[in-house]
């Protein structure tokens, strides 16, 4: 029997996803006013100080950025375990790893990239120098797909238990460390005027790294969750 | 039981059982199921009709026993797409309407090339509701709409696990009806149920579960 074509089943659960996210567009808009909330509360508590801000500003956007991802990340498969779609996803005659990372590139086309569209106006309310710009959506265009294939991986293995949110934040944020330390290494230096080219490197080597361990990995896992 | 027919059975069981933390749920348990054979596995409530339909759908691991499909040690892989799980849970997308749901399931699963979705969504007694979001439809309804799929996508062997639930009395007959069509075209299924359904009129081939 011919199997479908692998081309139509990506582009079938890509669209499916992105519909069921514009469906409830609500749920897209509540990580980016959390970011946008928690960016405005540093002014507030540190003082409006230019100099102090700047310093500070590559950091707190990432820092934000991050914690807003985390908020909608154990969603990620929750819908599909409850309705039975991952059920039928895990009989389908496709590779399981693929279509999970269509769930997971889908997943980030609603979080990650709205809070990537804003993150310059978090940067520029925090007076991050318009050179270092560049370099910040840089870092985070590899740091935000980065943090969604980790937390997949995560998200699958935390799929069995109930109430798995703060489980999942705590299993999440210790591997966020070496994330955070090169991207917010990279803007610093851009801020300073000194070569920021390698910790970018290093963020792209992790990312490519993860984009062909991470799904592989959460499809083990989703298929262990599912055997229980 | 015949060692060596002509075409080996679709699927054989042999001793299957299955246990979970050591408490047996059922089995050992022995079937053959051959294509053009439509099979209803019977037991009451936590014999584990459930339990062996995800078995045989590749979900849950064969514990003990053996599972050979089409004569040939049973794999994961080999199996995949040839068979039509069809659980508890739906499988719909209560944000999306039927149409959407079947075209995600055919994009996934392939498509038959009769009948077109429209057709098939008319045939399951869905025609009027094709674009409203699943959850705003009857529980019978949502039923029909994940049923629909038997219809399109090109399964040899469907497991329906409660495939009568929530339907009404033309529902059941829907039903009987697909089944028997796809039994003549040499397909299989095997399909629990717990109550008395008038199933498929005759007096189908049984396969009695204890716990």
């Amino acid at each position: 029997m011919s199997r479908p074509p692998l081309a139509a089943a990506c582009a079938a659960l890509l669209r499916r996803d992105l519909v069921l996210a514009w469906r409830r567009r609500g749920d897209i808009a509540m990580p980016v006013l959390y970011a946008l909330i928690v960016a405005t509360l540093f002014p507030f508590a540190l003082g409006p100080e230019e100099a102090l801000l700047q310093r500070i500003a590559g950091g707190v956007v990432l820092v934000t950025v991050l914690l807003a991802m985390l908020l909608a990340l154990d969603a990620m498969f929750r819908g599909d375990i409850e309705d039975g779609s991952l059920e039928q996803l895990v009989l389908a005659p496709q590779p399981l790893a693929l279509m999970l990372a269509m769930k997971i590139l889908a997943h980030w086309i609603t979080t990650a990239l709205p809070l990537i569209v804003i993150a310059p106006l978090l940067a520029g309310m925090l007076h991050l120098p318009g050179a270092a710009m560049p370099v910040l959506l840089l870092a985070l265009l590899l740091a935000t797909p980065l943090l969604s294939l980790l937390g997949a991986i995560l998200v699958a293995l935390t799929a069995g238990t109930r109430r798995s949110g703060m489980l999942l934040a705590l299993m999440l944020l210790p591997l966020c460390v070496p994330v955070v330390i090169f991207a917010a290494g990279a803007v610093s230096a851009a801020q300073q005027g000194l070569p920021w080219l390698a910790p970018v490197a290093w963020l792209g080597a992790a990312l490519a790294l993860a984009l062909v361990l991470a799904p592989l990995a959460c499809a083990a896992a989703l298929r262990i969750a599912l055997d229980a | 039981m015949t060692a060596s027919p002509a075409r080996p059975a679709l699927l054989e069981a042999r001793a299957l059982a299955f246990y979970r933390q050591d408490e047996p749920v059922f089995g050992p348990l022995d079937f053959q199921l051959a294509e053009g054979e439509i099979a209803l596995v019977e037991g009451d409530n936590g014999s584990g009709k459930t339990t062996l339909l995800r078995i045989l759908a590749g979900l849950l691991h064969v514990e003990e026993g053996e599972l050979r499909w089409r004569g040939e040690a049973w794999q994961r892989d080999a199996q995949l797409g040839d068979v039509l799980f069809l659980g508890h849970h739906l499988g719909l997308k209560g944000d999306l309407s039927a149409r959407e749901n079947l075209a995600v399931a055919a994009g996934l699963y392939g498509r038959r090339d009769e009948p077109g979705p429209a057709d098939a969504l008319r045939r399951i007694g869905l025609a009027g509701y094709e674009d409203e979001p699943v959850r705003r439809l009857s529980a019978g309804q949502k039923k029909r709409a994940a049923l629909v799929r038997l219809l399109l996508l090109p399964a040899t062997l469907w497991l329906l696990d409660e495939p009568y639930a929530n339907l009404d009395r033309t529902g059941i007959e829907l039903v009987n009806g697909l089944l028997a069509q796809h039994a003549a075209r040499g397909g299989a299924a095997l399909v629990t149920s717990h109550g008395a359904v008038s199933f498929l009129g005759g007096e189908p081939r049984r396969i009695r579960m204890h716990a």
